[in-house]
């Protein structure tokens, strides 16, 4: 199988936890949110699967930046510009038809960089930040082991994305609709991080079987 | 003339500021983009951007509510071919007196460093004397 379907097999893979997930972020996001985290990351998810069965992407980097315009089209909340620009610069970081574990973890990396720019937070904000921060520094050194895949690249991710997206339990949040609530939102797990949590999970999963 | 889009995570609210900036300004081309592309609160950039092509204004004004909104716009404004990019402000003000003092300040013949302005000091405008 080539790095092309493998990523055909991730999304696929992002968009069956999106569903499965779906009532669990929408109650995180209920209660400290609009309520509609796991509706849009659904809807989100299945447009962009429809949207690569009616094209024939050729490399990585095309999978990616279709699912980066499904997402920015039809999410509806501020998670698609968010994750639609990360998937965006996740395709722009990678080029060629294959991916080595170091382009996995820069691709993370540029994801993270646009996330940041597009939502102007920082880690400790109670964001997808909290979780994709340590995710990518944990992928940059799983990347940089002899015996390094792009499946231990996302593995590594995701665990240190679950123990960030724990870490916004007390937080206070600093941007988005939660920071309306003040101190009301401590104590509730930030919905974007928990999204982006399994999605690194779901990649990670994906990989794993292909392997 | 400038035109505006007025994005709202709710149709109602678009709409409702397009009417009454409209009452004011009725030669100003003023689009509504509320709600998501299912009809539900939220954003829809696709149908921003198609507002934006819609617009033959010179200038363009983006006024947003909430949140995504403002991302959305963000999005939007970046994807844009430079050509169209450079029609393009968003505009920090509070959305509906902001709408309204800038939908005023067009009809008024204002260009749009103008409009903005007046958008702008809606913000510090105080309501009650």
């Amino acid at each position: 199988m080539g790095a092309t379907d493998r990523t055909l097999g991730i999304v696929r893979e992002m968009a069956a936890a999106m569903e499965e997930h779906r009532q669990y972020l929408t109650k995180l996001d209920s209660e400290i949110g609009d309520g509609d985290h796991g509706n849009n990351m659904r809807r989100g998810f299945a447009a962009a699967l429809e949207r690569l069965e009616g094209e024939d992407p050729a490399s990585p980097a095309d999978v990616l930046k279709s699912v980066s315009m499904a997402l920015i089209g039809k999410v509806g909340g501020a998670a698609g510009p968010l994750y639609g620009t990360a998937f965006l610069r996740a395709s722009t970081a990678l080029s060629g038809d294959e991916v080595s574990p170091q382009d996995a973890a820069g691709a993370l990396e540029a994801a993270f960089g646009g996330i940041k720019q597009r939502g102007k937070a920082e880690v400790g904000d109670k964001t997808i930040l909290d979780a994709l921060a340590p995710a990518v520094e944990a992928a940059k050194e799983a990347a940089g082991s002899p015996e390094a895949t792009v499946a231990s690249v996302f593995r590594a991710a995701a665990e240190a994305a679950e123990a960030g997206a724990e870490s916004t339990v007390p937080l206070t949040a600093r941007k988005g609709r939660a920071s309306y609530l003040g101190a009301r939102a401590e104590g509730h797990r930030d919905p974007g991080a928990t999204s982006t949590q399994l999605l690194l999970d779901a990649a990670a999963r994906s990989l794993e079987g292909s392997a | 003339m400038v035109g505006l889009v007025l994005i709202s995570h709710s149709a109602k609210i678009a709409e409702g500021t397009v009417d009454l900036v409209r009452q004011m300004a009725g030669e100003v081309e003023l689009v509504a983009v509320g709600g998501d592309s299912e009809g539900g609160f939220g954003t829809d950039p696709e149908r921003i951007e198609a507002a934006i092509k819609e617009i033959d204004a010179d200038e363009i004004l983006l006024l947003m509510d909430l949140g995504s909104a403002v991302l959305s716009a963000e999005t939007v404004l970046e994807m844009l071919s430079e050509e169209d990019r450079g029609r393009v402000r968003l505009v920090d003000a509070p959305f509906v007196e902001g709408a309204f003092s800038a939908g005023v300040s067009a009809s008024a013949g204002s260009d749009a460093d103008e409009c903005v302005e007046a958008a702008m000091e809606a913000r510090m405008e105080p309501k009650l004397h």
